[in-house]
């Protein structure tokens, strides 16, 4: 199973409309992801890298070149099965947390297997399961808004792997954290890495991040100008 | 899934309060404008019924075409024939003859000349029967009474007191009633009045006179005759259809259309315009209701849609997260159900309070209807019925789903492609 593939772009090409012209966010995009992996997407700003991750999320479509996520074709969903395919699958992460402010952390957490109809008693354990990962159970009970940044973000990270999903996908989950509270979470997202086999793509330009990465994609300008496997030890070697 | 909506409703006061208020305001109104027009229909209806129309009245065919002129001489004959048929074929109403008689009533002075004279709108019954539904009780006699008593024989009368203070009349004066017999001729009597009423109700109170049936009877010449048959429901509720049964059968067996002086049964709907007039206060409440839920839905769409700022994120995420829009869609009308309800709940308890004061303490209306042609009772009280319970949560649900409908619309143009970019900043 430590082969199996995915996500799996081929000739992956994305414009948004400019006027009369198209600006093409990705060029070409010919790239694999087997379960497991612990994969930044690392570039400048405006580099493409949320364009990619909103492909390989289901949330828009290839312009031109096929996707391919869990053997489905992206551009063939509909919006009820991209919807459903995130549902099972998928966990996000985003750049500002978006907790729901109304719920404690729990129903937070809780949320999403809500959406997968889950029973009462199995939800519970596998919310507190999610908490304990994240380090963050004796805040079950808090509201969002008393949180600090660094909190929030391991309960954004607990509500996306609660479910256990194949693929852990996030947009530059760093960016609003300070470094102590950026390592924190990269070394609990390795963990967790290791632990449930969760497939993690990330983007980011932060450099706190990249020496927790073990394979890193560099974009520029739409285009993937490396893709190197980093060893355990830190030696990075080209692919 | 509810019972996560129902937190999150319950919480969100800035999300919920102002809907919850918005429905409240517009249920209650409903339930209060709801339980005033039934009590005026109700009081139309029994006012007209005891004292002007009965649900069913009998009198001759050319007596209907000119009734408003009290016309005695074509008054029913052979009345207690007449009255042994309608008791034996339509046992579940009551009939009651009355006469109804103008004439001008002299007060003598001490030396018999006249002290005080004025016109009179008499009405006669029998005083003197008992049982639940004996005259006296049906015009509340004992309750309108202001000063003296009732009669005791049958020649003692009740003026109204207007009518009485005007003509400065006392307890225990002399009247003459002067008016014209069933045959035309000039009609003297006395009667002596003993007791001043106020009914509270402008036309009776206006000039009435009350007498006992047998002594006008007696005055004006009308032998085993009187102007009009009334007939009440015995469980004191106008039912149309049966009413309408027993006049059909009534006028088929009774009424001859070459007899003028044939007798003819109408309802009360086919006397002083009622039939028209009742319906219209009937669904008058059907039109607010609609104006409500049309302004309420607007109210709360548009409340929907700052909701829909304020939640924009959270919509994201959820949309994100997997869940579909059909299902979010869903959830957001299961909230404005949520909120609909507890507006509801809340403007019904206030309406209903509202409704419940309005019985017990009523609404005066004389000033309105000094020259009103309507029977009427001046205190209308508004009137609670089971259908109070529940009529609030029409416009309060049906506005609160058309509300969160329309602004929610906007859930599915959201584009998915730009979720990650709108929720990071
Ligand atoms: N919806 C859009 N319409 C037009 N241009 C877009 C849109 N989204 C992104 N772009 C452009 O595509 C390029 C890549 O954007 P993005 O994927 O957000 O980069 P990154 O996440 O690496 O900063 C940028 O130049 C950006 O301006
Ligand atoms: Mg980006």
């Amino acid at each position: 199973m430590e082969n199996e593939v995915q996500v799996k772009t081929e000739h992956l090409v994305k414009r948004y409309p400019m006027g009369a012209e198209s600006f093409p966010a990705l060029q070409d995009i010919n790239l694999q992801f087997m379960k497991g992996e612990f994969t930044g997407i690392v570039g400048p700003s405006g580099s493409g890298k949320t364009t990619l991750l909103n492909i390989i999320g289901t949330l828009d479509k290839p312009t031109e070149g096929e996707a391919l996520l869990l053997g489905k074709t992206i551009s063939k969903l509909t919006h009820k099965e991209g919807a459903k395919i995130r549902n099972e699958h998928l966990g996000f992460i985003f750049q500002t947390y978006n907790l729901l402010p109304v719920y404690t952390v729990f129903e937070n957490v809780e949320f999403p297997l809500l959406l997968l109809s889950m029973e009462k008693k199995e939800r519970d354990e596998a919310v507190w399961q999610a908490l304990e990962w994240m380090q963050i159970t004796e805040k079950a009970k808090v509201k969002p808004n008393q949180l600090s940044g660094g909190q929030a973000q391991r309960v954004a990270i607990a509500r996306s792997i609660v479910k256990k999903p194949k693929i852990v996908i996030a947009d530059e989950p760093t960016a609003n954290l300070d470094a102590k509270n950026s390592h924190r979470i990269l070394q609990l997202m390795v963990d967790l890495n290791k632990d449930l086999q969760t497939t993690f793509i990330f983007s980011t330009h932060d450099e706190k991040v990249i020496q927790y990465l073990r394979r890193i994609i560099n974009l520029e300008d739409g285009r993937v100008a490396s893709d190197e496997l980093v060893e355990l030890n830190g030696i990075a070697t080209q692919e | 899934m509810i019972r996560f909506i129902l937190k999150g409703v319950l919480r969100d006061r800035s999300r919920s309060l102002i809907p919850v208020l918005i429905v409240a305001i517009g249920v209650t109104l409903t339930v209060l404008i709801y339980g005033w027009m039934n009590g005026v229909v109700d009081n139309l209806m029994r006012t007209n019924a005891y004292y002007n129309t009965g649900h069913l009245k009998v009198a001759t065919r050319a007596y209907w075409t000119e009734a408003e002129q009290l016309p005695n001489d074509l008054a029913l004959t052979g009345m207690d024939r007449l009255l042994t048929f309608l008791h034996k074929n339509y046992p579940d109403v009551e009939w009651k003859p009355r006469i109804r008689f103008g004439g001008l009533l002299d007060i003598p002075g001490p030396n018999d000349e006249t002290r005080e004279q004025g016109p009179t709108a008499g009405i006669a019954l029998d005083l003197f029967e008992s049982g639940k539904w004996a005259e006296r009780r049906l015009f509340k006699l004992q309750e309108s009474l202001v000063k003296g008593r009732l009669p005791r024989t049958q020649n003692e009368v009740l003026l109204s007191n207007q009518m009485a203070r005007s003509m400065n009349i006392d307890m225990g004066d002399e009247a003459t009633l002067i008016g014209s017999t069933m045959y035309g001729g000039m009609a003297m009597y006395n009667f002596k009045v003993v007791g001043v009423l106020t009914f509270g109700v402008q036309l009776l109170d206006r000039g009435s006179m009350i007498a006992h049936l047998n002594a006008v009877q007696r005055a004006l010449n009308m032998d085993n005759a009187c102007s009009e048959i009334y007939g009440i429901f015995k469980n004191d509720i106008y039912s149309a259809e049966r009413a309408a049964d027993i006049k059909q059968d009534f006028n088929r067996q009774k009424s001859k259309p070459d007899d003028a002086f044939s007798p003819q049964m109408k309802l009360l709907t086919d006397q002083q315009g009622l039939g028209e007039l009742l319906p219209v206060y009937r669904s008058a409440w059907l039109v607010l209701l609609l104006i409500f839920v049309a302004a309420m839905s607007i109210v709360l769409w548009n409340a929907g849609l700052m909701a829909g700022i304020r939640r924009y994120g959270e919509i994201g995420v959820r949309l994100a997260m997997g869940e579909d829009k059909g299902h979010l869609y869903r959830m957001m009308i299961a909230e404005s159900v949520i909120i609909g309800l507890i507006g509801s709940v809340l403007g019904t308890a206030i309406g209903l309070a509202g409704t419940y004061y309005l019985q017990s303490v009523g609404v005066d209306i004389s000033g309105f209807m000094e020259d009103a042609s309507m029977f009427i009772m001046d205190r209308v009280r508004a009137r609670v019925t089971p259908t109070s319970y529940v009529i609030g949560f029409i416009p309060g649900l049906l506005a609160t789903i058309l509300g969160t409908s329309i602004s929610g619309i906007g859930i599915y143009k959201r584009q998915t492609s730009q979720l990650f970019k709108e929720l990071e900043t």
